[in-house]
């Protein structure tokens, strides 16, 4: 019998539902080696009892119509777990504990997955390499000194060394994109409006979507068709008629049209990533698809966009927490003292850098030089994707200007770190679905990721663009356990 | 002096004349049964914290729900304004620190709110003045912070916490505390017809900042205002209005300039005191807010509201003008509340119209204003009232009678048919009984007939009084006069 931990998503679903294996089997197997992967610190919280519980649950009266039959998942530390400490890594929340779910995760519950732990990631989302979380940085598996990306870094982490079949994360400026691109698998960001934001601890409003972190790309269209649901709850989610990603799921791209956007071309960017760039673009030929040159004019500008949107947003979504209704309290001599003692102590540097840029880009005299200028910004970065999805559909660029980096190594330099999110945050400011597929290996065979973008609500195209580009690429990686020796 | 500012309300400092001005920011309570932006219940009085949902607490994660039915009320508030409706507007984040306030930030209508401009009619002695309504837009309410339960701390009640208010804001139109006065009871009367607000100010359903400036009389450019928060009833707001329009008045004849801030009215010294400078004012940082999509509805959204809007108080004045004959004064005191008009109107069902409008507004309200009691807290019901009136119209009791069994009534909301047959105070209209009782009269004062018939007419008076002493009150005073008329002169 093979390995249960080198089984995909779906194979593991249809072994379950072949009665092959059961959901104690599988439950026990990845918290065994979810036990013995401390050292990468994945996790936040674990669940692994009632884990065991919920198993021998399903396992008793299993229910095979589900799409998700007793699959143990841990996930993100961001989405809200009733009766589970959601911290989002940040002291503020380290002890608090949800009296209700979010709504992602109650459509994973619902579909018969169980929940394994809460999985580490920067705090409130904020940061690109894992490194900001209250409860420490996270190992990637592919070698001891690096960082698995961020903000989902512990979700990328404990998918690539096997702690969890497949996991959910929430992508503000490329958090699922660019640690699925870090670690080499795959990670999809779905249109704005796709997946509810009920009960995900919130970053950017308007940016913040939560989308699937798996092995491979069958497995994601699988939990995208889990995850993604029209949700009352959320004034933002979007009702329209959400396809069978997973039945629908087709190889044939024959005669679809690709825009390769010249302006990814960045300065300093590594040749590796270059010939990535080229070798996806002839397996897309290979496919049969066109490749079509385009131009997004306005992508110089999506960063500095971002960076003030997605402040501006945050400063004012984190003015909840003051130590007044819940979460981390630092006793002041009266209400002004308190709060600040309580959001000095409570917050990281990186959570009150970007509080603080968002205060300063809102506040009158300035707002209409920032705030609302990055929204205008916006609106012609949105135009740009509109433009070139008239003629093509659907764009191809690298998911990340580097190959991960090393602990430590940009942790004091927030630009070159923000800089890490530049091929991803256009995606978000438009509100696009994009994707992020392992394509090559650079000269420390550390995973690089190909990024396919596509029309909104197209998640269905680039599915099938990444399925069949997965077949030409055959990507490969060798991960030694060296964390386990 | 021209005839206009007579009566005008004017402040006079070293024989220098200043006009006010002032202009009202309300916060109205929407009517209803959930709030704002989530399903919590609104009961005023509740236990603390008892009506809180996590959205209201602003628990990580939870996100704003429009409640359609504060919309509908927004607009029909505004149609009852005669206002422009957007089909279009946009919620903003108004972020402050406070303990009650659970999210740091209060979401409010900033650049485009649901209702613009439009206007309330004031009835002054003088004729109409038309009050122009700025906008109006839809917020969230705060919680409540309670200082003086706990010695060393505050307790928060998050009960009132993401309640819709509408703001509505006045433009700088309103010259006097009693036009303030007028302008409130209006807008709270529209309100209350529509449905809308329940207008009370006790219960905190309404509530006023009040914009304050002085000019001379005969200049154009307004002044510095003044902004005085949180005025709760409109004795105060006329107070605070008054000292503020002075101690303006009296810093510029001395020379000196209005700062323009926020004050607060001191309800134990009737005073206005500073609060914050424009200076210290806060920086609320507005932006649209990203938990929530603009607004928008189309135009057959705002005509469904249209077909629910009942008769307004202007178009219910008119009618009872014009179909009962009443005066413009009967006319706006009894439709100025939704009440005493729905009371006057079941009472005119099967009475009179002017004498019920003469006990409405004479004895009833002189009845409740001294037991301090609503027209919906009657201790006569309309019904009773009606039949009162009905004994008067047929001559069964006379109108001094009826003030007695009124009396009796106001204690208990009898039956006046039963009063008048318990205590026998049928009047006594039978024609030969009142004879027999003029002759006894006459009969036992034959020296004053004399001296009438001799010319001293004033004694007439003090025969009816003699005939009703002993008719013990009963007879009928006008078959009285016609009968002690037609004995003495015949």
């Amino acid at each position: 019998m093979t390995n249960l931990l080198d089984l995909s998503l779906v194979q593991l679903v249809n072994r379950i539902k072949s009665k092959d294996i059961s959901s104690k089997e599988v439950t026990v197997t990845y918290v065994e080696r979810s036990k013995k992967s401390k050292k990468l610190n994945s996790y936040i919280e674990e669940t692994f009892e009632s884990a065991f519980k919920q198993s021998e649950k399903f396992d008793m009266k299993p229910d095979f119509n589900k799409k998700l039959p007793g699959i143990p998942f841990a996930i993100k530390d961001l989405f809200c777990t009733k009766n589970v400490k959601t911290t989002a890594s940040s002291k503020m929340l380290e002890n608090f504990i949800p009296t209700y779910e979010s709504t992602v995760t109650q459509n994973l519950w619902n579909e018969g997955a169980i929940l394994l732990g809460k999985l580490n990631c920067d705090e409130f989302a904020m940061g690109s390499s894992n490194e900001t979380s209250n409860f420490g940085n996270v190992i990637s598996p592919i070698d001891d000194n690096l960082v698995p990306g961020g903000s989902s870094g512990g979700s990328a982490s404990a998918l690539a060394a096997k702690l969890t079949p497949a996991t959910i994360g929430t992508d503000t400026g490329g958090s699922i994109r660019q640690p699925a691109s870090f670690t080499g698998t795959v990670g999809l960001k779905p249109t704005y409006g796709s997946c509810s934001r009920y009960g995900i601890v919130a970053f950017a409003s308007s940016l913040d979507q939560a989308g699937p972190m798996t092995r491979d790309v069958k497995d994601c269209a699988l939990l995208l068709e889990v995850m993604s649901s029209f949700d009352p709850k959320d004034s933002t989610s979007i009702n329209f008629k959400r396809p069978n990603y997973f039945s629908d799921l087709n190889k044939n791209i024959k005669g679809k049209k690709i825009g390769i956007p010249k302006e990814y071309r960045v300065d300093g960017m590594p040749s590796e990533i270059e010939k990535l760039w080229e070798n996806g673009k002839e397996y897309l030929k290979d496919c049969g698809a066109e490749i079509i040159d385009i131009s997004l004019p306005h992508t110089n500008y999506a960063l500095p966009t971002y960076y003030i949107v997605a402040p501006a947003e945050a400063s004012s979504n984190l003015a909840r927490y003051d130590g007044v209704k819940y979460g981390f309290r630092a006793d002041g001599e009266n209400l002004i003292d308190m709060y600040e003692k309580t959001r000095s102590q409570g917050f990281g540097d990186e959570v009150k850098r970007r509080i603080m840029i968002g205060t300063y880009v809102l506040s009158s005299g300035y707002y209409d030089a920032y705030y609302l200028k990055a929204q205008k910004v916006r609106k012609l970065i949105k135009n740009d994707f509109d433009d070139a999805f008239n003629k093509v559909d659907a764009i191809l660029t690298p998911s990340t200007p580097s190959s991960a980096f090393k602990i430590g190594d940009k942790s004091n330099d927030p630009v070159s770190m923000y800089l890490n999110d530049i091929f991803t945050v256009p995606v978000n400011l438009a509100g696009l679905p994009g994707i992020s597929i392992p394509a090559g290996l650079d000269k420390n065979n550390y995973p690089l990721g190909l990024q396919i973008i596509g029309k909104p609500f197209d998640e269905q195209g680039i599915l099938d663009i990444a399925y069949s580009m997965e077949e030409k690429i055959n990507f490969k990686l060798d991960i030694n356990d060296w964390w386990m020796k | 002096m021209d005839e206009m500012t007579k009566d005008q309300y004017l402040i006079e400092k070293n024989g220098n004349k200043y006009e006010v001005i002032i202009g009202l920011e309300v916060h109205a309570q929407v009517l209803s049964e959930s709030k704002l932006f989530s399903t919590s219940a609104t009961i005023f009085g509740s236990e603390p914290n008892t009506q809180v949902s996590l959205v209201d607490a602003a628990f990580p994660g939870m996100l704003p729900v429009i409640n359609e039915f504060c919309v509908k009320q927004a607009v029909k508030t505004g149609i009852g304004l005669n206002a422009k409706i957007n089909k279009k507007s946009i919620f903003d984040r108004k972020n402050y620190f406070y303990a009650d306030l659970p999210q740091g930030y209060q979401i409010s209508q900033y650049k485009d709110p649901i209702v613009g401009e439009g206007s309330i009619v004031l009835d002054l002695p003088s004729g109409h003045k038309k009050i122009g309504i700025e906008r109006l837009h839809l917020e969230q309410d705060a919680g409540k912070s309670i200082h003086d339960i706990d010695p060393s701390s505050t307790l928060v009640d998050l009960n009132r916490s993401g309640v819709a208010l509408m703001e509505i804001v006045s433009k700088p139109d309103l010259r006097s505390p009693e036009e303030v006065n007028l302008y409130i009871k209006k807008l709270r009367s529209i309100m209350r017809y529509l449905g809308t607000c329940d207008g009370n100010m006790q219960e905190g359903s309404l509530r006023a900042d009040v914009n304050v400036s002085v000019r001379k009389l005969g200049t154009d450019k307004l002044g510095t205002r003044c902004e005085i928060k949180n005025v709760n009833s409109i004795k105060f707001m006329q107070m605070a209005i008054e000292y503020e329009a002075n101690r303006q008045a009296e810093l510029l004849e001395g020379g000196k300039t209005v700062d323009q801030e926020t004050r607060l009215f001191d309800t134990k010294k009737n005073q206005t005191r500073s609060m914050r400078s424009k200076e210290d004012a806060h920086d609320y940082r507005y932006f649209p807010d990203p938990d929530l999509l603009p607004l928008e509805f189309d135009d057959v959204f705002i005509e469904d509201i249209k077909k629910e809007i009942p008769e307004l108080p202007d178009q219910k004045k008119m009618r009872f003008i014009e179909k009962f004959k009443l005066t413009p004064y009967e006319a706006t005191i009894l439709v100025s509340d939704l009440d005493t008009s729905k009371f006057f109107e079941k009472v005119i069902a099967k009475s009179d119209v002017k004498l019920s409008a003469n006990w409405i507004t004479g004895e009833l309200f002189a009845l409740l204003n001294e037991k301090n009691l609503e027209i919906n807290q009657s201790p006569i019901s309309p019904e009773n009232l009606s039949k009162l009136i009905n004994l008067i119209s047929d001559g069964t009791i006379s109108g001094k009678i009826a003030k007695t069994i009124f009396e009796i009534m106001s204690k208990g909301d009898k039956d006046p048919n039963v009063i008048v047959q318990e205590k026998g105070l049928k009047q006594e209209s039978d024609p030969k009984a009142l004879e027999d009782l003029i002759q006894k009269v006459l009969s036992s004062n034959e020296d004053k007939v004399k001296e009438y018939k001799n010319g001293k007419d004033k004694l007439f008076g003090f025969f009816v009084g003699q005939v009703m002493k002993e008719s013990k009150g009963k007879g009928n005073p006008q078959m009285i006069n016609k009968i002690l008329k037609e004995k003495l002169n015949g």
